[in-house]
């Protein structure tokens, strides 16, 4: 029993989001020291955990990309097409399901013209989702005639909203839901063995019959549909549908799945990482702003956590 | 003498790869550096060209101490080397290419007419009698031997050339390209430039070559005019024992497994047709870069086939690696750190990657399973590892290679395609591997074998055909070849 419980302990400190998480701790920790009046309550935890869904449900698909080598530039976009699409739908009168079937559709078409051109013309990933980055933003506007997009939510808005009964909003309770798919699809599927195969090498995935361009064009189109979700929940945010929310979103991602222990050149990368360094950043925001740090603090802050997270990493990861 | 070695040695780690060598080159003449695959021709040339230091012994040049700490220190005194695999940058011009490193420079910046007068000038000795090429077209859209020259001419380039090292350079060019080429040495020759010229073609060396040198194993086994010798006795001398023709029992050969008709890739084979029997290990020697590796891929479908037919079973069939996996045929790359394996992953993900179906219970990957499956394997093939959840990279390079060959086992493909399965293993591991390989074959599954070492397609082979510049000899008995025999059809001699 004892045994298990020292190699259950050194197993748990070797996991990538270690350090991350100890970091998330003690910061919190640290703000709820500092201003323990606003931010150590349950109403503030809600809100980071609600300020947090976008990016969280983002960072799942940008792990999947991440881990298979490439990097998907164009979320932000496609969360700001799908609030727009999704508030032209409901100007219509569709109603609210099928509109979040089409909001997820809109996401799962853009994550799929990425791998397809990815895949078929063999251009970097990161080119081609540059491309679709400014694309997608543009059809946005177009469709927007750019502007904001008011239009009844008809019940959409009450997947962000405190419910009545219960612990959390819908949107929490969904992102959790596809956290927890998403993880387990990564390390027990065949289809996640694949993508860490293909990530840590492409070659070998080859020489042991992996369908490698299919399992790329699959993990860019579910990124894709993540994306739509996350575009749906952020019109339940928002209310609106918006064409310029959302610019910079995709450094955000990158940023919380690089912190959660992913590595660029592929083949690493973690669900629970990605979710912790999502919430890090959500922490070190509020936590500024409870303290009184102005802006510039924050971005400062968030830049040097960022850089340490990795360079802990490796350390931590230098043999001997 | 130009240069002259005097009791080098070098190891990597426990093995010797070179031992107590000396010979000298002459100022003026091509000195052909001959031997077999591993025979240390390679780690030589590199200490030369300051790769590489030596452990002990040392290096004359031109009767001066030469002790190049590296490669652009010798580059100074003179001494370049190209290698077989061109290093050029395609998106540079032929000038910039051939000065790269060297740039003639004023203030800071390149001397434009400078550079291409210092091009033309050790280009010159390279194309008489022939077109020029425009200094200022990129490398990228230049043919292969051209390149080559481009590459020569670099290192020409340096103030004053006087030992001029090439590696295998005819082994990516055309005929017309390989005639250009040598009146180009014999061009540097008359300049006085000595030439060390490593290749494994003999019909080569007595057509460029005014003396010679023997390696075997790492060690000096004769130099001499080459005029004063014959190709039977270059042979002997690189095989470098008596050599004796192998006595050995066939096998029970069941039905044909794999049939290849014709087969040519896009660049190599050109051709090539066998068939492999169940209960078979058919052998394929030739030189490195002889096609052989490309015929196995061609076979699998990891290259693409330009022409020809694979039939596993009685159909030809359109090879990918899925398809062939599904048709139970492996393949085990030569390659084994950058295609074989993946080194990010443990041995057991790396074990079980090509048949992960065998692992799901209701659609997730059992752990359980997985554990066993590695567990079972790694105790049937001994592999020294702490358990299947050790990262691969940590192993040695034997191991990793016997969980490469677990994964062929794992998967029970019935046609076995192994490409040079024992390279840069430890003996032990190597035994082990011949011995697996032989109970397959008993077991009634196929062998397709190829290997630079032809004790070991003696020891393991019933059958060996011989790969000559893509072309794939007709397979022969074993009881009926000598490594001999194999050695000459191989060199082309």
């Amino acid at each position: 029993m004892k045994r298990f419980l020292v190699a259950g302990r050194t197993d748990f400190v070797r996991r990538p989001w270690f350090g991350p998480l100890l970091a998330l701790l003690s910061l919190y920790a640290l703000f709820s020291f500092i201003s323990p009046q606003t931010f150590l309550g349950a109403t503030n935890l809600l809100t980071m955990a609600r300020q947090t869904v976008v990016v969280a449900i983002c960072s799942l698909g940008m792990t999947y990309v991440i881990m298979l080598g490439g990097i998907d530039l164009s979320v932000g976009s496609a969360v700001a097409l799908t609030t727009v699409v999704v508030a032209r739908a409901l100007q219509a009168h569709a109603p609210p399901l099928a509109v979040i079937v089409l909001g997820l559709t809109v996401g799962g078409l853009t994550g799929l013209i990425n791998g397809t051109l990815v895949t078929a013309l063999g251009i970097t990933p990161f080119i081609v989702t540059l491309g679709t980055m400014s694309l997608l933003r543009g059809a946005a506007k177009g469709l927007s005639d750019e502007q904001k997009i008011d239009a009844d939510p008809r019940g959409i808005d009450a997947w962000m909203s405190m419910p009545e009964h219960g612990l959390l909003p819908p949107g929490v309770w969904i992102a959790l839901f596809a956290a927890i798919v998403a993880g387990v699809a990564l390390s027990s599927t065949v289809f996640g063995r694949h993508v860490v195969a293909v990530g840590s090498n492409e070659q070998t995935a080859r020489l042991c019959g992996v369908p490698v361009a299919r399992v790329r064009i699959l993990v860019y189109t579910l990124a894709g549909v993540l994306a739509g979700l996350a575009g749906v929940l952020e019109f339940a945010t928002l209310t609106v549908g918006d064409p310029t929310d959302s610019i910079g979103l995709e450094l955000e991602v990158i940023a919380a799945v690089v912190i959660g222990g992913a590595s660029l050149s592929g083949g690493q990368g973690s669900i629970v990482g990605a979710l912790v360094g999502a919430l890090l950043m959500t922490e070190i925001k509020t936590g500024c702003t409870h303290v009184g740090l102005p802006n510039w603090v924050q971005e400062i802050f968030t830049g040097a956590i960022i850089v340490i997270a990795v360079a802990l990493d490796r350390v931590r990861k230098k043999p001997g | 003498m130009r240069l002259s070695l005097r009791s080098v040695d070098k190891s990597f780690g426990v093995t010797r790869a070179l031992e107590n060598v000396s010979f000298d080159v002459r100022a003026g003449a091509v000195h052909a550096l001959l031997g077999e695959n591993g025979a240390g021709k390679s780690t030589l040339m590199k200490v030369v060209a300051g790769a590489l230091r030596p452990d002990s012994g040392s290096l004359l040049l031109d009767g001066e101490a030469f002790d190049p700490t590296e490669p652009s220190e010798a580059r100074r005194r003179g001494v370049a080397i190209v290698y077989q695999e061109l290093s050029v940058c395609p998106h540079l011009s032929v000038a910039e290419n051939i000065l790269l490193g060297v740039e003639p420079r004023r203030f800071g910046f390149i001397s434009k007419r400078a550079q291409n007068e210092r091009a033309a000038r050790a280009l010159s000795p390279l194309l008489r009698g022939r077109a020029s090429f425009a200094l200022d077209a990129t490398l990228g859209s230049l043919a292969a031997g051209d390149r080559q020259l481009v590459e020569i001419a670099r290192a020409l380039a340096a103030e004053n050339p006087r030992l001029l090292i090439l590696d295998e350079p005819t082994s990516s060019l055309s005929g017309d390209a390989v005639a250009r080429l040598f009146a180009a040495i014999r061009e540097l020759r008359e300049q006085g430039i000595a030439i060390l010229y490593i290749s494994h073609f003999l019909e080569e060396v007595r057509q460029i070559a005014d003396d010679y040198t023997v390696l075997c194993d790492g060690r000096h086994v004769q130099s001499g005019r080459v005029a004063d010798t014959t190709n039977d006795g270059l042979v002997m001398a690189m095989a470098g024992r008596a050599i004796a023709p192998h006595e050995r029992h066939p096998r029970e050969r069941g039905e044909v497994a794999l049939r290849v008709k014709d087969l040519a890739g896009e660049r190599l084979p050109l051709a090539a047709n066998l068939r492999l029997h169940r209960g078979e290990v058919l052998g394929i020697a030739g030189l490195v870069g002889s096609g052989r590796s490309e015929l196995l891929r061609c076979i699998f479908g990891l290259e693409q086939a330009s022409r020809g037919e694979v039939s596993v079973g009685n159909r030809p069939t359109a090879g990918n690696p899925r398809r062939r996996l599904a048709e139970s045929v492996g393949l085990l790359s030569e390659d084994r750190k950058g295609e074989g394996l993946a080194l990010g992953l443990s041995v057991s993900q790396n074990m079980t990657l090509s048949k992960l179906s065998a692992l799901t219970r209701h659609g997730l990957l059992s752990a359980t399973r997985e554990r066993e499956v590695s567990q079972h394997w790694i105790a049937r093939l001994g592999i020294r590892c702490r358990d299947g959840a050790q990262r691969i990279a940590e192993l040695s390079g034997g191991n990793q290679q016997k969980v490469a060959l677990g994964r062929l086992l794992f998967h029970d493909v019935d046609v076995l395609l192994l490409d040079e399965p024992t390279r840069g293993i430890d003996v032990r591991s190597r035994a082990e591997i011949h011995a697996l390989i032989q109970e397959l074959a008993e077991r009634g599954k196929a062998v397709l074998l190829v290997s630079s070492q032809l004790p070991e397609l003696f020891a393991v082979c019933d059958r060996i055909a011989v790969m000559h510049r893509g072309v794939l000899g007709e397979a022969r008995p074993v009881n009926e070849l000598s490594e001999h025999d194999l050695l000459l059809e191989a060199t082309g001699a």
